[in-house]
């Protein structure tokens, strides 16, 4: 998964979003001095490559209702936890699932999904969904619920990086 | 981002049809938005229109390309640590003050406080975790990822 430094530049630029003009790449291209077609290509081809998982608008599900969240963790038999993850990642109440090492004996939970609900016994009525679809391949699990936010920056690239 | 629920009637049929058709996914075409305007019985000028509105009413977060940072390189690393209560605003400024701590909650469990280290390269995780255990006497618990799967995560409109 190699981009190279126009990648780079077209990523700083629409990283914030896109334009909300009639020709959004257009846009980007005459700021970067660069063609359309070389933008909207590139775009293809970092999408193409995982580099860009899509492109798409993200409505802000706290606003739309959706408030609760907890993150629920399960201890999956190694052999079934690549098949069913992806079957729980799925989900489309599933923001974020991960395999992750156990650290025992602190540990035991190698798989990791963020489930959104509109309050905290919707969010409990999917973690049973989650529960019956792992069914015996699944041990000990449990929820973390958030009781603060102590930091958030964006996850933002670093010019040149 | 808004961190209030937007009352039913701030948005229309129409806002909620749009919602839904553009999350998943937007055309990467010369005119993506009379593409995308077709299927929903709106123009160029009217969708632009109504993503800019939601956009000002809060109920968008993103509109655009969604970058995998790890695959632009960099390194990430989910992190917990059991804090005593007693410790735990003295230990949150430690922590924080590290800017390669990206963000950081406090959670309910024994395990009360879980954040992302997010560096340029996969020693700076190594290095960060043994500052913070140095800073705090604590164990930093590393939970990297080794398989992360597709979502198919979708907020109903």
């Amino acid at each position: 998964m190699t981009i190279d430094a126009t990648d780079r530049r077209i990523i700083n630029a629409t990283q914030s979003g896109l334009p909300l003009a009639p020709a959004p790449y257009a846009v980007v291209a005459g700021w970067l001095g660069l063609s359309e077609r070389e933008v909207i290509e590139r775009l293809a081809a970092m999408q193409d490559k995982g580099v860009i998982r899509r492109i798409a608008l993200a409505p802000n599900h706290y606003a739309l209702g959706v408030t609760a969240n907890g993150m629920s963790v399960w201890d999956v038999a190694d052999d079934h936890a690549e098949t069913l993850g992806a079957e729980v990642g799925a989900l489309d109440f599933v923001s974020h699932c991960y395999l992750r090492p156990r650290v025992l004996p602190d540990w035991p939970y190698n798989l990791f999904a963020m489930i959104h609900g509109q309050d905290r016994s919707e969010v409990e009525l999917k973690r049973q969904e989650i529960a019956a679809l792992l069914g015996g391949a699944c041990g000990a699990s449990d929820i973390l619920y958030s009781t603060r936010i102590l930091k958030k920056t964006g996850l933002r690239l670093r010019e040149g990086a | 981002m808004r961190r209030e629920v937007l009352p039913p009637e701030a948005l229309d049929a129409t806002d909620r049809a749009i919602l839904n058709a553009l999350q998943e996914g937007f055309p990467l075409t010369p005119h993506p938005f009379a593409d995308a305007g077709k299927p929903l019985g709106l123009s160029e000028d009217d969708l632009i229109a109504r993503i800019q509105n939601l956009r000002e009413e809060g109920a968008i977060t993103r509109f655009g390309p969604f970058f995998d940072a790890e695959a632009m390189g960099g390194a990430f690393c989910l992190c917990a640590m059991a804090v005593p209560g007693d410790r735990f605003d003295a230990v949150v400024t430690l922590v924080n003050a590290h800017p390669e701590v990206a963000h950081n909650y406090e959670r309910a469990h024994r395990l009360n406080m879980w954040f992302v280290l997010a560096t340029d390269t996969p020693a700076g995780i190594e290095k960060t975790a043994r500052a913070i255990e140095k800073e705090t006497g604590l164990k930093v618990l590393r939970f990297p990822k080794l398989k992360e799967f597709f979502i198919g995560f979708r907020v109903k409109a």
